[in-house]
């Protein structure tokens, strides 16, 4: 069961529809409402490994439907410290809950200041009506 | 309906193979035995017979009804062409007979080329390409050795790509060692002229186009973009899938295209046979020609023919032999009983597709306003909007009324897409008989939305679960331990036990 | 004047016409620019009817020397082995012979049961987890496999043996440039490949193809060339003869990570060359990175089991050019004939067939050598089907003097491989007799030497 439409304010946006949730040095990273509704029932993960490097704007993984394939965008820089095992074993709790249990991967920041050019929730509301 | 394996016995089999007393009987060396004999099915003739006659009424062909699929040219497979391709003259001739004893195999690839080489208004082709994907691959391959022959392959490394394009064309290219600089379609359909503009330069190698595109429309501004490319010294390569609409009404070699595929499946008659076999000839202008694959099929000065393997400049051999043989068979036989009639056939299939686009306009959503080509693109855009009622509604309703579906959700520039090609063959009344249905279907979707969403009804299955396909992959039959349907147990053994 | 594939009246046209809103056909044509045009008709020769078409093909067809004209012992990757009625008899079946690409389930459960079933054939024969529903032929499917060790492996070279078939390589090496691969040659010794070297040359590689039983005929150590591939961390890639694998064993149970191959032998004639079927069949780990489709099992809304085209998100028309292959027509049809030839062969006809090619082969063996004074090229190597003779002469000159008693003895090994010029290359089928290899011996005791 997908979730309703939501953007929660605790996190900043990315224009590629992938949001990051800021944790002092760390930050865990997801895709949003918008992009799960877009591909439809997830069916596979394919995270980064463990200690591998993600780059801000750049992809760091994949997730697909059964019809779609998406590049997951990393919103901000750092090193993997942590990968989502419930998202591997089963991809469809993005679809339920893409904020919580949904979360991707957890990174440590390789640059904070990189926050400022995300999107707060308004901004990316606004960029959601203008497409 | 069981599989195959499902109805096996031990101990029955069908084949019976010769056995000859006092012949020595030489053992394989232990080390290299088969241990454990495969799993194949155990079966006399008559079940095997009534298995796959089973298989086959469950499947849907041109034979059985009207089958408009976008793209594909889903048009009639004449029947005398299975006759033909079964003469042993052409069925048990082996490719490596010395050519003395195949000349009439090689004149009749010799004949094709030249037939391909007047519709298509180039010089030169190759029959060895396989199927249209093959065709662009071996296409990208020239346009790489022709720019290494001059010095500018490294300069040279994007193909422009309309975002109009069938999956084939990007992935092509990449496996052909190029980038992909797409381009945009304009309001009316045609390539978007500014952003061609600022994308052309000196490090495009090639155009990759189909005309008419995919959205059925020809591109109205197809000799600027020639000027364009050529301009650039970057050349032009022609996708053929939809050539149907044109055939002797305008060439590609005449629009400007330097290379051609041509896609014996779709315009010359091939039947599908399920997802394949097809062919995909190249057409070349002639300062290509010497980059073919190899080997060549030529007529000699004596009048004979061959094959000529004397190509410095090849790009290789793309596949084994010269090229799927019983497909040039099909093919041939198809353009020698339409001769120069080749043009009615275009004209018939261009009429077809306007009437049905006429018909059926007010009821969906018509992304683009002009006359189309063989085939037409409409949205179901408004349905969803209204009705919540998607281009998959749509075409799993169209099956309880008879009809194979039209291609959907492509091209991916039109949202809810239905892409409809009726092809030549067939007549008014199953033209009027399919926009019937599908007006039908416009108003069942305000009035009863439930039959489309719970649709297909009448088929040997309902909807398949797709999703449970791709999560749980199931490629095999697992023997004792194949999963019950429907269960969530997960096949452990049906993993082949690992050799040392 | 109507065509038989063409259905409008007069009367019908001009209907559609009016419904349209245009007053002629030309008047669908407006949009293409006049300097595109066709001015003229197209310069083919006129239209044929069925009949003068029947007439005009025969005649093409006569010119040619077939298995059916001539007593044949060519093989070299085509072989003349027995094509059951019954393969005729399904793949002239409408509903499947012109039926399209399985995209829409509902309307196509007897194709995508029977690819289904083909896979599940295929992985029998290899030893392996999953099948493709096929690819071109044996040659392009080699090319496929280079492509999956690429990206399973990062690395930038595969190696292939000498002793693997010439159009196999060639087509390796002219997809290589545009895969970033560099192609490695290990050359055979005295027939076949030393493992040693193999291991040697597969360093750093990210496969390694052999072909079992390879391009002489001859059985490779196969085993010990897995073995030297996987030390070196290459993933080893199997190109088998289908109907060898009732005797010799599956590849997935000697350590190959892909089995690929020419599926012709099982089912298909050798209609110069094409079309047939490549097979490609992996390990599990590699079902992400296979390419062209692969059909999976699921149920539908009424829970009822069925079949549907899956992992599709690799193909071209979703992943575009990310995809694992360009792939999208491939050779479902004689794939099917394939299912349908191994169903009509069972398991134990498997075996009795490798039996009987094993047992007439060494039969014609012996008697090349005692009969016709023949010198095997590799009389040491155990052979399945094929092997290889110096004819004590040049080779292409002895087919030809042959052939005027009316038997092709073999195909002429020269064209591909430096020092045999006089070497045949020749392949007995479960289709020749005893008698025949005795007049083959007879024939060449005459023209040989």
């Amino acid at each position: 069961m997908a979730a309703a439409e939501s953007y929660p304010d605790d996190v900043r946006y990315h224009p590629e529809h992938d949001w990051a949730r800021v944790e002092d040095d760390e930050a865990v990273l997801g895709i949003t409402w918008f992009a799960q509704d877009a591909l439809g029932e997830l069916v596979h993960f394919e995270p980064p490994e463990v200690g591998a490097t993600v780059a801000k704007d750049a992809s760091y993984g994949e997730v697909e439907s059964v019809k779609a394939v998406s590049e997951l965008i990393a919103p901000l820089s750092g090193e993997v410290i942590e990968v989502n095992q419930r998202v591997v074993d089963a991809p469809e709790t993005v679809n339920e809950d893409p904020y919580g249990e949904g979360w991707l991967v957890r990174i440590r920041l390789a640059d904070p200041a990189e926050v400022d050019a995300l999107l707060d929730v308004d901004a990316y509301k606004q960029l959601l009506a203008e497409q | 309906m069981k599989l195959i394996y499902e109805r096996s016995q031990p101990g029955r089999r069908a084949s019976a193979i010769p056995r000859y007393e006092g012949l020595p009987e030489p053992e394989v060396p232990e080390a290299l035995r088969r241990r454990e004999p495969p799993r194949l099915p155990e079966v006399p003739e008559f079940e095997l017979v009534r298995h796959f006659t089973e298989l086959s009424t469950r499947n849907f062909g041109v034979d059985t009804g009207f089958y408009p699929l976008g793209s594909c040219t889903m048009k009639y497979n004449p029947r005398v062409h299975e006759r033909l391709v079964a003469l042993p003259g052409f069925a048990s001739l082996h490719p490596l007979q010395e050519e003395d004893g195949a000349q009439g195999a090689l004149e009749l690839m010799w004949r094709l080329q030249e037939i391909l080489a007047e519709v298509t208004g180039l010089d030169a082709v190759s029959l060895q390409p396989a199927a249209g994907s093959q065709g662009e691959l071996t296409g990208l391959m020239l346009v790489r050795a022709f720019f290494a022959d001059r010095g500018e392959a490294e300069q040279r490394r994007k193909v422009v790509i309309p975002d109009s394009a069938h999956g084939t064309n990007p992935a092509s290219v990449t496996m052909a060692g190029f980038e992909v600089t797409p381009v945009a379609t304009d309001a009316r359909g045609n390539v978007d002229l500014d952003d061609l503009r600022a994308k052309v330069d000196e490090h495009t190698a090639a155009l990759m186009l189909t005309n008419p595109s995919t959205l059925g429309l020809f591109d109205e501004n197809i000799v600027e973009i020639e000027r364009i490319f050529h301009g650039a010294g970057a050349l032009m390569y022609y996708d053929g899938a939809n050539l149907n609409a044109v055939c002797g009404i305008s060439r590609p070699g005449d629009m400007g295209f330097d290379i051609v595929h041509i896609n014996l499946h779709k315009t010359f008659s091939q039947p599908h046979g399920g997802g394949g076999p097809g062919g995909g000839p190249i057409a070349v202008r002639g300062m290509l020609e010497r980059f073919l694959p190899v080997p060549a099929v030529v007529r000699r000065e004596d009048g004979s023919f061959g094959l000529d393997y004397d190509r410095p400049h090849t790009i290789g051999r793309v596949r084994g032999f010269a090229g799927p043989f019983g497909v040039f068979v099909r093919a041939y036989a198809f353009m020698r009983a339409y001769g120069p009639r080749l043009r009615e056939m275009s004209e018939t299939a261009v009429l077809n597709a306007n009437y049905l686009l006429a018909r059926l306009k007010e009821a969906y959503e018509l992304p683009f306003d002009r006359l189309c080509m063989h085939e037409f693109v409409l949205s179901a855009r408004n349905l969803k909007r209204e009705h919540g009622i998607t281009a998959l509604d749509v075409a799993k309703r169209l099956m309880d009324y008879g009809f194979h579906p039209p291609t959907i959700y492509f091209p991916l520039i039109v949202p809810e897409a239905l892409m409809i090609e009726p092809t030549e063959t067939e007549t008014k009344e199953t033209l009027d008989a399919f926009c019937d249905a599908m007006l039908a279907i416009a108003r069942e979707a305000a009035e009863s939305p439930e039959l489309l969403k719970e649709a297909p009804h009448t088929r040997p299955v309902k909807r398949l679960d797709e999703v449970r396909a791709a999560k749980h992959p199931i490629v095999k039959y697992g023997f004792d331990a194949h999963p019950e349907p429907g269960s969530e147990a997960r096949p452990v053994a049906t993993e082949a036990p690992r050799g040392s | 004047m109507t065509h038989p594939y063409l259905a409008l009246t007069d009367a019908d046209r001009e209907a559609m016409l009016r419904t349209i809103g245009v007053a002629s056909i030309e008047e669908l044509f407006r949009d293409v620019p006049a300097e595109v045009r066709l001015d003229r008709e197209l310069a083919l020769e006129p239209p044929l009817s069925e009949q003068e078409l029947s007439a005009h093909l025969a005649e093409l067809a006569a010119r040619n020397v077939d298995t059916t004209r001539e007593l044949s012992f060519l093989g070299a990757g085509i072989y003349d082995h027995y094509v059951p009625a019954v393969v005729d008899a399904v793949l002239q079946r409408g509903e499947l012979l012109t039926a399209y690409t399985p995209y829409q389930p509902e309307m196509s459960q007897g194709v995508l049961q029977a690819i289904f079933e083909y896979q599940t054939a295929i992985c029998e024969l290899t030893g392996m987890d999953v099948s493709n529903a096929s690819g071109y032929d044996g040659t392009t499917v080699t090319a496929d496999a280079c492509y999956i060790a690429k990206h399973a492996t990062g690395r930038t070279r595969v190696v292939v043996t000498e002793a693997t078939s010439p159009q196999v390589r060639q087509v390796v090496k002219t997809y290589a440039p545009g895969f970033g691969l560099e192609v490695v040659e290990v050359p055979h010794r005295s027939g076949t490949t030393d493992p040693d070297e193999l291991r040697a040359a597969a360093e750093g590689a990210a496969a390694v193809i052999f072909q079992q039983p390879n391009v002489f005929g001859c059985l490779e150590p196969a085993p010990e060339l897995a073995a030297a591939a996987n030390d070196a961390e290459a993933l080893p890639v199997a190109h088998v003869d289908p109907l060898s694998l009732g005797v010799l064993e599956a590849p997935g149970r000697y350590g190959a990570a892909i089995a690929v191959g020419e599926g012709q032998a099982a089912g298909n004639f050798p209609s110069y060359g094409g079309p047939h079927y490549g097979f490609l069949a992996a390990r599990r780990e590699f079902i992400r990175r296979m390419p062209g489709r692969i059909v999976g099992e699921t149920v539908d809304a009424a829970g009822e089991r069925g079949y549907v085209l899956t992992l599709q998100t690799r193909e071209q028309h979703i992943r575009r050019e990310k995809a694992t292959s360009n792939i999208t027509t491939n050779q479902t049809l004689l794939a099917l004939g394939g299912l349908v030839y191994l169903t009509w062969l069972g398991p134990q006809g498997l075996r009795e067939l490798g039996e009987t090619c094993l047992s007439l082969a060494a039969y014609a063996r012996q008697r090349l050598v005692e009969r016709a004074g023949l010198e095997l090229l590799f009389p040491e190597r155990a052979t399945f089907k094929e092997f290889a003779v110096r004819v004590g002469r040049n080779a292409r000159e002895v087919v030809r003097a042959a052939r005027a008693h009316g038997v092709h003895p073999g195909y002429a090994l020269g064209r591909d491989y430096e020092g045999m010029d006089d070497v045949l290359l020749v392949a007995v089928t479960e289709k020749r007799t005893p008698a025949e290899i005795d007049r083959l011996a007879d024939v060449l005791a005459e023209v040989a030497r």
